[in-house]
């Protein structure tokens, strides 16, 4: 059974340029279809008319790349709960209903057009410090370092952070400190991160805050948005990692 | 030309060992005076820069994603293959080498794959100590898993992320070589053409995706990590941007392109809905190693499942191979599944799905551990199809997974074309006509982390490499040619959109280069392409113009080059006269429907050497020589 929706997408033709919601109608839209097929479909038809379709980033199609990320409704990856825009399925919507449709917005995650956004800033905090300083080569027989199942299993709900920056679209500070405490915790947690854990957060935070995040005040919307359902609590632990690095 | 594998002499456990003492090295002072490309960011290509960053040579990595972490490799759900013999169950380096040739039916290159076995233990250590989070039991130490194709517990996996896990390692270990200043990163950029001069690989041409801007980047040797061609067929398990530019172009440069009909179509995907779906999601093949597959014994037994009795329901992969029951390798498993479905017992509405039952290892191992196990593709499944599988069965069909062809690579992973390397998935060296489940996030990381570092050296260490420039002519005619083909199909104007052109090379290339092929079907299909391709440079539409983010024009250009690579796919298929694998000619099968191949013609590699488009191509073999194993018709009854 065919569905119509109606559409306010936000487009702009590129970095630094004025943008506005335009309304679009999407015929033909089916309950199964995910909420990314309908763009397509919605696409498909503007470029039979000759206009310029709506661009945004997507790959995997499957919740894991990280590539997807629409402001849908207010809410960065739309209605359904850890999950990623991708994942969310036209089911989740009414015939005749109007869905409004934005880019990621944050100051550090500047528009490069329409829907797409620019997020090397997460690149760069990764490479301040997010990993363990070991060669290839040098790498001792695996099982000769157990870790308890509890540990590795706490840190691989950190570790599964897939780079969206849903939680920074989230913020109303538009504060990266889920995106980065993922990382930290996930390499605290473990014997082979330990070496490093305090210059790593020293190095993660001060380059997290170089590139124009906000600071946490501790509202949560990050932990509510995050497809991977990542763990409010990690920043507790960054910042009580952070304060004793420096302190010491 | 006769194709030089450039194997090692000697026996099959000492070969690397001898290869690495043979290789010429480039000492640590020297090593700065070479520069590298690497174009890809997965488990291949990132593994390859952090490494070539670490011994010292500046790197240019390039990418289409936003960050290198997007690339496809993240998607793998299941796992790792190592010979590591944790489980004591009788695993061993030889072991994994020989059910990766048998799985891969006898038409893999033997020297290549017991490389591959013996640095899989190495892989695991690797990625242990890089914080890699892998799934641990109770006392501390890693768990393994089952998956098709072996009677070993060899895979390890990081819950139903084990991909992803594996890349952000390799990834963060090159971010770390980026902050070293090794390993420069050019994201947003599509590698359009490698540059040759005077015979060897010196460079390539990109365009970066933000501005349209052409860009010119020398080397001195250049490493291919771009994945495979499932995306040809359209609908498939890869990520929508999955393409086989890169490669394509460097084949029309003279790399050759070996056994491009080797394709796996995986049995576990969630079915096709409609006409709108843009891709198919893999169900991870672990959870076969909980669920039972199953149709209706009786043809157009529309019943819901619950109501069909266990005696009414035929557990064909059980039935037929009890040996290996549901853990059959993933060519055999689909096959099967499109075996029962046209024979009128598929189920669903489309009769194009075959149920996966959890309700037995439910009952028997309780619902909080199966949602332990595969809890994540539980989810998943829920999502899109709506059905709740701890209630009613999975539904599943075959879909395009994985591509086992690709550019013909030496013992060296070095193309015909000198200089330039090809790893991982872009390449065709290790698993024949079919891959086993957990075998290609081994080889990506093998290729990079472990074998490109010594035969990249060897090439530097013994080729002589006059200084080249972007300037150099060579590069100014490769942008040409690449900013032609741009204007050119900005130019066509017609009335066609670009996916309605790869929805119809697609839809051939599944109707006739899919689970089943024929001689007639091939030879039409050929036919087809080429009448396609005509329409498309006559009849294709892109908005927009190249001077920005556009990604309409990247997929035109991505979809023009399959226009040309589905015909050498197909040529492949029909000049192939046998079964093996996953490619499955109707008029070679054993009267019980397996795979009958035919040693005596066909135990080559064929590598194809373009002659021009809508050219006939021209084939090269490579003899596979088998001193290990001999072949045998698989049986995993």
């Amino acid at each position: 059974m065919a569905m119509t929706v109606k559409l306010k997408v936000w487009r702009q033709a590129g970095p630094g340029q004025p943008g506005q919601l335009v309304d679009y109608v999407a015929n033909n839209v089916h309950a199964d279809m995910s909420f990314l097929e309908m763009l397509d479909v919605v696409n498909e038809d503007l470029i039979r008319k000759g206009q310029d379709p709506i661009a945004f980033d997507s790959d995997c199609r499957e919740g894991i790349c990280g590539s997807c990320g629409l402001v849908i409704d207010g809410i960065p990856h739309g209605p359904d709960k850890g999950a990623t825009t991708c994942q969310v399925h036209m089911r989740r919507f009414r015939s005749g209903e109007t869905i409004t449709v934005e880019p990621f917005r944050a100051k550090a995650f500047p528009v490069l057009k329409d829907l797409v956004v620019d997020r090397a800033a997460f690149d760069r905090i990764i490479a301040a410090g997010g990993y363990v300083s070991m060669n290839v080569g040098g790498a001792p027989e695996a099982n000769n370092l157990p870790i308890a199942k509890k540990v590795a299993d706490q840190a691989m709900d950190s570790a599964q952070c897939i780079g969206c920056g849903a939680c920074v679209a989230a913020c109303k500070n538009a504060a990266a400190h889920l995106f980065t405490s993922a990382k930290v915790t996930h390499l605290g947690l473990l014997p082979q991160g330990g070496a490093e854990r305090d210059r790593r957060v020293v190095r993660m935070v001060e380059q997290m805050d170089s590139e124009g995040f906000g600071s946490c005040s501790n509202e949560g919307e990050c932990e509510a948005v995050c497809p991977k359902e990542i763990p409010i609590s990690n920043i507790a632990r960054m910042n009580r990692d952070y304060l004793r690095a420096i302190v010491s | 030309m006769i194709l030089d594998s450039r194997t090692p002499s000697g026996p099959i456990t000492d070969k690397w060992d001898r290869r690495k003492f043979e290789n010429k090295l480039v000492n640590p002072a020297n090593r700065r005076k070479f520069q590298m490309i690497v174009v890809g960011t997965g488990l291949a290509g990132a593994s390859a820069a952090a490494s070539l960053g670490e011994l010292g040579y500046p790197v240019k990595v390039f990418g289409i994603h936003d960050s290198p972490r997007r690339a496809h490799s993240i998607a793998a759900q299941g796992g790792i293959n190592a010979a590591k013999n944790y489980r004591n169950d009788g695993d061993s380096v030889y072991r994994l080498f020989y059910d990766t040739i048998k799985g891969g039916d006898y038409r893999a290159r033997e020297a290549n794959v017991y490389r591959l076995a013996q640095l899989s233990v190495n892989i695991i250590d690797q990625c242990v100590a890089q914080g890699v989070p892998f799934a641990r039991e109770y006392g501390g130490l890693l768990d393994n898993r089952s998956f098709g194709g072996a009677q070993v517990s060899r895979t390890f996996y990081a819950r139903g992320q084990t991909g992803q896990q594996l890349l952000l390692g390799a990834y963060q270990s090159m971010m770390r070589q980026v902050a070293a200043g090794t390993v420069t990163l050019f994201q947003r950029r599509e590698m359009l053409d490698l540059v040759i001069v005077n015979g060897q690989a010196r460079g390539i041409v990109c365009r970066n995706l933000l501005t349209g801007e052409l860009e010119s980047h020398e080397a001195d040797a250049v490493l291919l990590c771009t994945g495979g061609y499932g995306t040809v067929f359209y609908l498939s398990t890869n990520a929508i941007n999955s393409n086989v530019t890169a490669a394509w172009r460097a084949h029309k440069r003279g790399a050759f392109f070996a056994n491009p009909c080797f394709t796996q179509i995986h049995p576990t995907c969630i079915p096709v809905s409609g006409d709108h779906q843009a891709k198919l999601t893999l169900m991870s093949e672990s959870l076969r190693n909980d669920g039972r597959v199953w149709v209706p014994k009786t043809q157009g037994d529309k019943r819901p499942p619950a109501q069909i009795p266990d005696a009414e329901r035929d557990y064909y992969l059980e039935r037929r191979y009890p040996a290996f029951g549901n853990l059959v390798p993933r060519d055999v498993a689909s096959r099967a599944a499109k075996a029962v479905c046209d024979e009128g017992r598929g189920a669903g509405d489309s009769g194009l799905s075959v149920y996966l039952d959890f309700a037995d290892a439910i009952k028997r191992s309780g619902v909080e551990n199966i949602k332990a196990r595969y809890g994540n593709l539980f989810d998943m499944y829920t999502r899109i199809t709506d059905e709740n599988p701890y209630q009613v069965p999975m539904r599943i069909y075959p879909a395009v997974h994985y591509t086992m062809g690709g550019l013909w690579v030496d013992y060296n992973l070095m193309s015909t074309v000198p200089g330039l390397f090809v790893l991982g998935e872009a390449n065709f060296s290790d698993h024949g006509a079919n891959r086993l489940g957990a075998s290609a996030l081994m080889q990506g990381l093998a290729d990079g982390y472990f074998v490109a570092p010594y035969t990249v050296a060897n090439y530097l260490g013994g080729a002589s490499l006059p200084p080249v420039t972007a300037s150099h002519d060579a590069f100014g005619a490769a942008k040409a040619e690449a900013q032609g083909r741009i204007d050119k199909v900005l130019r066509v104007k017609g009335k066609r959109t670009v996916r309605e052109f790869h929805r119809a090379i697609g839809t051939i290339c599944w109707d006739h280069v899919g689970m089943a092929r024929t001689e007639a079907g091939l030879s039409g299909a050929i036919a087809q392409i080429r009448q396609l391709r005509e329409e498309f440079w006559q009849d294709v539409t892109v908005s927009g113009d190249a001077n920005n983010l556009n990604p309409g024009l990247d997929y035109a250009g991505r979809v023009a080059d399959y226009m040309e690579f589905a015909e050498v796919l197909a040529l492949d298929a029909l000049e192939r006269r046998e079964s093996c694998g996953g490619h499955f000619r109707e008029e070679f099968q054993t009267p019980d429907g397996e795979a009958l191949r035919k040693d005596d013609e066909y135990a080559y590699v064929a590598a194809w050497e373009f002659k021009g488009v809508g050219a006939q191509p021209e084939l090269h073999k490579e003899a596979l020589v088998f001193e290990e194993v001999h072949p045998t018709q698989r049986s995993y009854k």
